[in-house]
């Protein structure tokens, strides 16, 4: 076994452990899903219903939950997730001249993941770095006092690293 | 003895504080100087940040927009030669370069976000955390508690202004074994974040208002709802509330007294209608947010249908405060029937964006100009929104109202959470309902059908007025939608959504025609209704423009006048912020 094997075994076996001790706690669904989307990057059908049997509650009925809550996601993400911020001040201040930027670079809108897997787009209600605005966060890291020059520069450092780790 | 605290809110962090926090800590243990780094909150100056504070016995030296490069100077010439860097320090003893942002709040929510760590609650202790809690064990009835908050006129600050000291009477009257507390940290409204820095600024003062009101209630259980896209919030109180039950702030006996009380936290998932109190007891359940019908009040039947009560951030942490300096005190602040401060997220226009908590009465004008110092890049002021997007705009020509709630709800805005974005010449309003509809549309729940269909309809309507395809009677059909929204909505997100596209038809209807009638956007914000030509007197031919192009829509040979290719053109607006001459006319 190489080491993200090993890494995605533990957090496997973790997320069981969190499930078993959780699964009698009252309103234990939404923890349970948040971990289970913890463990995988998203929410896969199987655990939907290892779940359900788990605490009982029918897979439709979890699934409607899993809809209702932006945070949930049944596909996998790509590698680096973009965040743009559609807060009020990001609007007033240009965020839509940065998302026109970010939909021509990836060539994908939001809710998309790019066909190589590396970038996913996602709009937020507010990041609440306001003071910032226009703002982005890519992963962790958050990006701010945003111009359409700007955002191309950052994404072609990130697009250059991830060509870098693929030649090693 | 130096100590040094750097300012590391979710802001703070994104402007790079933590970076500047690590190399500090390094710098210091590279040079042997033993002094020690601590983390605090938000220090509310926003458009400083990162703001690095170096104490010593006598004076505090506050240096602003520090970044890496920076650190090595303020180490050599401050740490090591006692020489304080004075061009980057706006505040210390002899320097006073932003009192107008300070000099003008009242801090009593805020007291403690940016002086203490908020990772201390030795810290907290210190500046007199607790002292409440253990007054009102020892020597208030529950009874004597409730009349003090009631007396003190604290009303909700999640936005409804709902008479906190009455919520708590109706909670404290039902006859029920067990009860519930549950603390609202679900900021959903874009462009807040006093409840967040509250949070990462300042937890225990939050714990501790939970407590006073448990007691008073008769509550052994709480929840703190708090939104999952607050990571750094839930980490602090995480550790907060481990401290407390170390301390035997929480837990049995509680100062040994025979008031037992506990705390965890529910993460929400991501749904805007869960900050209403219904909603958001559905999640904490586990179960989808979806509002139900009052009454019953959460105060009758509640969380699992026990009695529970609930309060905002803001509500909370004022609690403690009010305890220790008396309610006489704190309604002695504010206006006839608002009473003590209120905080504010500013944003948006503004030179000084960041956290202000003001007394309430304090007029509009006073706020954005006073301690906001007035609009960015010298522009005209045109409105506030306040209340997020289930509030209104209010228009510069109403500037002397005074923050109050009722005052507030007059102009058809709503006092909100207290997220104030300030408006320029450049916000087109028509868009900025949009914008607000487009956000109340995705986050309706769908339960109620004029909420789930209306807000839709009136999406699209807005839709094609942007983008100059309104029709005539298109202001009569948005009124009468948002007139059926409002009545036929079972909770707040539905009653109030239509609020932004009424307050800017009231105060702004001249830009609604302007769009339908002569297919203009009068503040150039609308892409298809604007027009970017270079004027052929001012344009030197510098070939800016064309470079900044991405669209290869200029065309034009050196030191010759430049043209627009009109069909290329995406209206980005790229060539007019790059002219130097102003050569490029948007119309």
């Amino acid at each position: 076994m190489n080491d993200t094997e090993v890494q995605e075994k533990k957090s496997i076996l973790n997320f069981k452990i969190d499930l078993v001790n959780k699964r009698h706690q009252n309103g234990s669904l939404i923890p349970l899903l948040q971990t289970a989307q913890d463990s995988y990057g998203y929410i896969p059908e199987k655990i939907i219903y290892y779940i359900s049997e788990l605490v009982g509650i029918p897979a439709a009925e979890i699934y409607g939950v899993i809809t209702f809550y932006s945070q949930f996601r049944l596909k996998p993400l790509g590698k680096n997730l973009i965040r743009i911020c559609e807060g009020t001040a990001c609007h007033v201040n240009g965020a839509k001249s940065i998302l026109t930027a970010l939909q021509d670079e990836l060539g994908i809108t939001v809710g998309e993941t790019t066909d190589d897997g590396i970038f996913s787009l996602q709009s937020v209600a507010c990041l609440g770095c306001c003071s910032l605005a226009p703002v982005v966060m890519i992963n962790d890291a958050t990006h701010g006092n945003l111009t359409m020059d700007k955002i191309k520069k950052i994404l072609k450092k990130y697009k250059t690293e991830e060509k870098i780790r693929i030649a090693s | 003895m130096k100590k040094i605290k750097v300012g590391l809110g979710t802001c703070g962090i994104s402007a790079g504080g933590e970076l500047v926090f690590n190399k500090l800590k390094e710098e210091i243990k590279t040079k042997n100087l033993g002094i020690e780094v601590n983390e605090t909150g938000c220090m509310g100056m926003c458009y400083e940040e990162a703001l690095v504070e170096v104490v010593d016995d006598n004076d505090s030296f506050l240096y602003s927009n520090v970044t890496v490069d920076k650190v090595g100077r303020i180490v050599n010439e401050h740490l090591i030669n006692n020489k304080p860097v004075l061009e980057w320090i706006i505040k210390s003893n002899e320097v006073s370069k932003e009192d107008d942002f300070l000099k003008n709040q009242k801090r009593i929510v805020l007291r403690n976000c940016g002086v203490i760590d908020p990772t201390s609650i030795d810290e907290y202790i210190e500046r007199g955390g607790y002292e409440a809690l253990e007054k009102v064990l020892k020597n208030f009835s529950q009874q004597e508690v409730i009349e003090l908050i009631i007396k003190s006129g604290l009303r909700g600050r999640g936005g409804a202004g709902f008479t906190t000291g009455m919520k708590w009477k109706f909670a404290n009257q039902e006859k029920s074994e067990k009860k519930y507390i549950v603390c609202n940290a679900d900021e959903g409204d874009p462009g807040a974040f006093m409840d967040r820095s509250v949070l990462e600024g300042d937890p225990h003062s939050v714990l501790e208002g939970m407590m006073i009101a448990a007691y008073a209630i008769g509550s052994d259980e709480a929840y703190i709802y708090c939104r999952a896209e607050y990571p750094l919030a839930i980490k602090r109180l995480r550790t907060a509330i481990r401290q407390c039950e170390l301390k035997g702030y929480l837990g049995k006996n509680i100062l040994g007294s025979d008031f037992n009380f506990t705390i965890k936290i529910k993460e929400g998932a991501g749904a805007f209608v869960c900050g209403e109190e219904t909603a958001l007891m559905a999640s904490v359940e586990g179960k989808r947010g979806v509002p139900r019908l009052r009454p019953p009040f959460p105060a009758n039947k509640g969380l699992w249908g026990k009695p529970t009560n609930i309060n905002n951030v803001e509500t909370f942490a004022n609690v403690p405060w009010i305890i220790n300096n008396g309610w006489e005190k704190y309604s002695s602040l504010g206006t006839e029937k608002s009473k003590g401060t209120k905080v504010f997220a500013l944003a948006g226009k503004i030179k000084r964006s960041g956290l202000a908590e003001v007394p309430m009465g304090m007029t509009i004008n006073e706020i954005v100009f006073d301690l906001g110092g007035g609009i960015k890049n010298g522009k005209k002021f045109k409105a506030v929104q306040m209340g997020g997007p289930s509030g209104g705009c209010i228009p510069a020509s109403m500037g002397d109202l005074k923050i109050d709630y009722d005052e507030i709800v007059r102009t058809g805005a709503i006092m909100g959470s207290g997220g104030l974005i300030v408006l320029d010449e450049t916000t087109c309003m028509v868009d900025l309902a949009r914008y607000f509809l487009n956000f109340t549309q995705n986050e309706s729940c769908g339960k109620c059908t004029f909420c789930r269909v209306g807000t839709k309809r009136m999406l699209e309507i807005l839709e094609r007025i942007t983008i100059g395809k309104g029709k005539e009677n298109d202001i009569d059909i948005l009124e009468d939608l948002a007139l059926k929204i409002t009545k036929n909505s079972l909770c707040g997100l539905g009653h109030s959504a239509p609020n932004p596209v009424l307050t800017t038809m009231k105060y702004f209807r001249e830009e609604y025609e302007a769009h339908i009638r002569d297919k203009k956007c009068p503040a150039h914000n609308c892409s298809a209704l604007i027009e970017y030509t270079i004027d052929e007197v001012n344009c030197k031919g510098c070939g800016l423009c064309i470079k900044a192009c991405s669209s290869n829509a200029i065309t034009g040979s050196k030191k010759a006048v430049h043209y627009i290719n009109q069909e290329l053109c995406i209206k980005c607006g790229r060539c007019f912020d790059v002219c130097n001459l102003d050569a490029v006319i948007k119309n």
